[in-house]
Formats: structure tokens, C-alpha cells, sequence
């Protein structure tokens, strides 16, 4: 009985902690934003490595993804007799919720996973203690462009998502079934709103901001961890964690967010 | 001469400093000053915190209890801003390195020029490769560290901690993992550059008795203290009893260290 409250009391400090670590973290990164000399250079490259090396990726899992949709959405849409309305259901179902949230966990997984396992590597050879010692606070250096190019290349990436998912979805619908292209379109038109889009952009930039955040911390903070963090299974132990850890809070905010916005 | 004229003021002092990790404690009560332009010896066996002692001092590490004073002023107290400040007048060159291994060597040595000052490209440019040169490294401009034997990594971190001109520099086992002629290279690399730039050096090593050569004091560390910090010839001869089976452990009996030292200097001098 003593050993299980023990075990609950270490897994709450660790928790509490946890949390402690990451509102710091973001703390210090939001206040770093304004410190000198802030330089263009790492955020434009930090976008590339986010950004721009996702392209592929995203336009391919958004093109599939608007494929099953349309799929999926006119086997259902026919039972009714409203396939007229798969236009709407595929661009709507993408830019609230799938478009958001599917971009996420893709560049979680081909970037946040790259962020935490860099960051990760320069805390354990000591690089990050080499910059804090030639007074260039690794915040700035190295967080700031990484948390500036998530929020900016998250919606970017979104954006494409969307439109080639909406274009998968036609190519089922129109060239599959033979649906009406004005149709598609026509329904698209009049049902989607600025407040849809406006969702998926608060999302997209909610989750840049996310998949940066803890990603980076999980590295930043890897001497603290708990399992030890050293050595290249520490590294890879972490990686794993962060990407696990991120890509649930995007499913938690996705909630939270639709939650608050509708 | 009376002893009080020629001592040198006191620049980083730690007053009981005590620290664990978990459970382990590492440091129990240190005392240790260092002073201007001097060079100060850790010495101790391995995994007794010496490299810790380094880290409180450069603001790394804060701790548990007692305090660490540099320039005359308490770490813990500082604000980030005051503590760069500090810390710009530092030069570390650390157990490893810790080179940043997605740059090149050029970039590593040019990068506190390019984030601490408003230096042009080509003045940057300029003082890399003269640094560079003067650590006989010109050819290994473009390579990356993984690229470098252990003796160029450690010249190349060399090379970077003394870019900004630093007041004090600290050395974490500057020669561990390297044969004798790569360490007397260092070692000849430290004597040139600090007769140059006049820095207070700390180091922390492992190279008994060789790095008395270079030292204006040695202390021990043992059981989370300083069990004395002495001149090296004040050192081998001391009665303390840790200090004496230090000694004796790693360099026999008998030292005679004046006729050593001067043949020391001459080679490392030529």
C-alpha cells in the first residue's frame, strides 16, 4: 500500500515537473523573441527544414487522403441520394479538421522528431553548455528560428494539404463516379465559411506552435530526464517520446480548439 | 619583496560550496580562489567533481549551498543579461570539445564573432584564419569536427575559446585521450597563447606530474573538498596526508623538479 502511494506521489512530482520544465521552456523561448541580435537567416533555413522538405510528403498523404475521402464520402452520400453535396463534405471535413491535424502528425514525424534529436545531441556533447559559456543564449540561437518557422511553415503546409486533398477528392468523384464537376464545386462554394477556414488556421498555428514546443523541450531538457537521457539510446528513447507526446497534444488540442471555436 | 604587493586580486572565489545530484553529493564545502593571471591546477582522482568545481564557476551549475563569486559578483544574484556579460570574458574549452558538429571548423571558430559582435564579414574572416594559423590549422578550414583527429579537435576549441579575447580561460582535461606529443603541443599552445593574452587559466586535468609544469597553484580535490591548494613544489612536499598519498600515487617518491621544469620551458618555449 506505502509502495503504491509512493509510486502515485513520484508520478505526480514527475508530471508537476514535467509541466514546470515545459511552461519555462516556452517562457524563455517567448522571451528570447525580443533579445538582440535577432538574425532572418536561421528562421528562413528553419523553414526550408520544415517547411519546404515536407512539401512532397504533405501533397502526397493530402492527395490520398482527399481520394478516401471522396471515396469513402460517396458511398455514403449515395445511400441519402445527396452525392451533390460531396464538394462540401470533402473540403469541409479537410480545412476543419483533417487538413489540420494530419499535416501535424506528418511533420511531427519527419521534422519535431529531427528538432528533438539534434537538440537532444548538442545538450549531451556539451554543445549547448558551450554556447551558454560564449554568452550566445541557446533560446535565441537555437529555439527562437525553430519555433518562429513552425508557426509560419505549419499553416503554409496546411494550406497545400487542403487544396490537394479538395483536388482528391474530385479526381474520385468526377473522373470515379461521374459526379457533376459544377456540383463539386457549387457545394463546396456556398458551404464552406470564412469561420471553417479561420478554424483550420488558428489550428495549424496552434499546432506549429505545439510540435515545436515540446519537441525542442524534450531535447533541450534531456539530462533531466527521468529514464536518463544519455548516450544515443537516451536520445533515441527521448526522440520517441516527444514524438508520442506531441502528436497526442495535437489530438487533445484539435478537441480542445473545436471545442472552443464551434 | 613582501608577499602582500605581489599577490594578484582574487577573480572567481567559491565559499562552501556544496552540491549533489539525487543522492550522490558531489561537492561538501569547497573553498577555492583563484587569482589574476594566475594558473590553477584541479587535480583529483576521477568522478570527485573537479569538473563540477567548473561548471559552478561558469554559472553551469548553481549551488546547493555557499556561493560563487566571479569579478567580484555572486552568480546566483545575476541577471541573465549581467551573466553574459560575465561570461563574455570567459574562454571554456571543454573535456570534449563540444565543437558544433553541423558546422565547419571556420564556422565553429567564427561564430562567437558573428553572435557577439558587430565585427564585418571580412574583418571575421581575418582574425578566424589568423587564429587558425596560429594554432596550425589552416588545413583544416572546410572540414567538419567529425572529420578531425581528437588533438585538432581540442586545438580548434582551443582556437574558439580564445576568439573574444577571454580574461580568465578554463581547460577540462585538456590532454585526456591524447598521446604525449599531442598533449606537449597543447600544452605548448597554452603557455604561447597565455603569455600572450595574459588570461588566468584554470584546469582541470589528470596529467601528473606534467601539468605542474604549467601551474601556478594545485589543489586536490577528495571526498567533496579542496584538501589544499599549494605551489607545485609547496604541493609534492606537503605533510597532509591526502595530498602526500596523491603524490605518491602518481609520481613515486621523489620529484626533483627544478632541472625538469627549466628543460620543460625550454622546449616548450623553442
Amino acid at each position: 500500500m506505502t509502495k503504491l502511494l509512493e509510486k502515485i506521489g513520484a508520478e505526480t512530482l514527475w508530471v508537476l515537473e514535467t509541466a514546470g520544465r515545459m511552461g519555462v521552456f516556452l517562457t524563455r523561448s517567448l522571451a528570447s523573441l525580443g533579445r538582440k541580435p535577432f538574425k532572418i537567416e536561421p528562421v528562413v533555413r528553419q523553414v526550408h527544414f520544415i517547411g519546404a522538405r515536407s512539401v512532397f510528403v504533405i501533397l502526397f498523404t493530402g492527395l490520398f487522403t482527399g481520394m478516401v475521402l471522396g471515396l469513402q464520402g460517396y458511398y455514403t452520400l449515395r445511400k441519402f441520394g445527396s452525392e451533390g453535396f460531396l464538394g462540401s463534405a470533402v473540403a469541409l471535413s479537410l480545412i476543419r479538421e483533417l487538413g489540420p491535424v494530419l499535416t501535424a502528425l506528418m511533420v511531427i514525424g519527419r521534422a519535431g522528431s529531427a528538432i528533438c534529436a539534434e537538440i537532444g545531441i548538442m545538450r549531451n556533447s556539451e554543445q549547448i553548455d558551450a554556447l551558454e559559456c560564449m554568452a550566445i543564449d541557446p533560446f535565441r540561437y537555437l529555439i527562437v528560428p525553430k519555433m518562429l518557422a513552425g508557426v509560419i511553415a505549419m499553416p503554409l503546409l496546411t494550406a497545400m494539404f487542403d487544396v490537394i486533398g479538395i483536388f482528391g477528392g474530385y479526381l474520385v468523384g468526377i473522373g470515379l463516379f461521374g459526379i457533376n464537376p459544377g456540383a463539386y464545386f457549387q457545394g463546396m462554394y456556398t458551404s464552406v465559411v470564412w469561420a471553417d477556414i479561420e478554424m483550420g488556421l488558428v489550428k495549424s498555428l496552434v499546432f506549429g506552435l505545439l510540435m515545436v514546443w515540446i519537441n525542442a523541450c524534450k531535447g533541450y531538457y534531456l539530462h533531466l530526464e527521468r529514464s536518463g537521457g544519455f548516450g544515443a539510446e537516451g536520445v533515441s528513447r527521448t526522440t520517441t517520446d516527444a514524438v508520442v507526446l506531441s502528436s497526442v497534444s495535437v489530438l487533445v488540442w484539435d478537441y480542445l480548439i473545436s471545442a472552443i471555436l464551434l | 619583496m613582501n608577499a602582500e604587493s605581489t599577490t594578484p586580486p582574487v577573480v572567481i572565489e567559491l565559499t562552501g560550496v556544496e552540491k549533489s545530484f539525487g543522492r550522490q553529493t558531489v561537492l561538501r564545502g569547497v573553498d577555492l580562489q583563484v587569482r589574476k593571471g594566475r594558473t590553477l591546477v584541479i587535480v583529483g582522482a576521477s568522478g570527485q567533481g573537479k569538473s563540477v568545481i567548473i561548471k559552478h564557476m561558469l554559472g553551469l551549475v548553481t549551488p546547493d549551498r555557499g556561493t560563487v563569486r566571479v569579478f567580484d559578483q555572486d552568480l546566483k544574484r545575476l541577471k541573465r543579461n549581467d551573466m553574459d556579460d560575465v561570461r563574455e570574458k570567459f574562454g571554456v574549452l571543454f573535456q570534449n570539445a563540444a565543437l558544433f558538429d553541423s558546422m565547419n571548423v571556420y564556422d565553429n571558430v567564427a561564430l562567437p564573432l558573428r553572435e557577439r559582435t558587430r565585427m564585418e564579414p571580412a574583418a571575421v574572416h581575418d582574425a578566424v584564419l589568423e587564429k587558425l594559423s596560429l594554432m596550425g590549422l589552416e588545413e583544416a578550414v572546410d572540414k567538419f569536427p567529425a572529420q578531425l583527429s581528437g588533438g585538432m579537435r581540442k586545438r580548434v576549441g582551443l582556437a574558439r575559446a580564445l576568439m573574444l579575447k577571454p580574461e580568465i580561460v578554463f581547460f577540462d582535461e585538456p590532454t585526456t585521450g591524447l598521446d604525449v606529443h599531442k598533449s606537449n603541443e597543447l600544452y605548448r599552445l597554452f603557455y604561447q597563447t597565455q603569455q600572450q593574452l595574459g588570461y588566468t587559466a584554470v584546469i582541470v586535468s589528470h596529467d601528473v606530474p606534467k601539468i605542474f609544469k604549467l601551474a601556478d597553484e594545485v589543489a586536490l580535490l577528495a571526498e567533496g573538498r579542496i584538501q589544499g591548494c599549494l605551489t607545485p613544489e609547496e604541493f609534492q612536499l606537503s605533510d597532509q596526508p591526502m595530498i602526500r598519498s596523491f603524490v605518491e600515487e602518481t609520481m613515486g617518491h621523489l620529484y626533483t623538479s627544478d632541472s625538469e621544469e627549466n628543460g620543460f620551458y625550454a622546449q616548450v618555449q623553442s
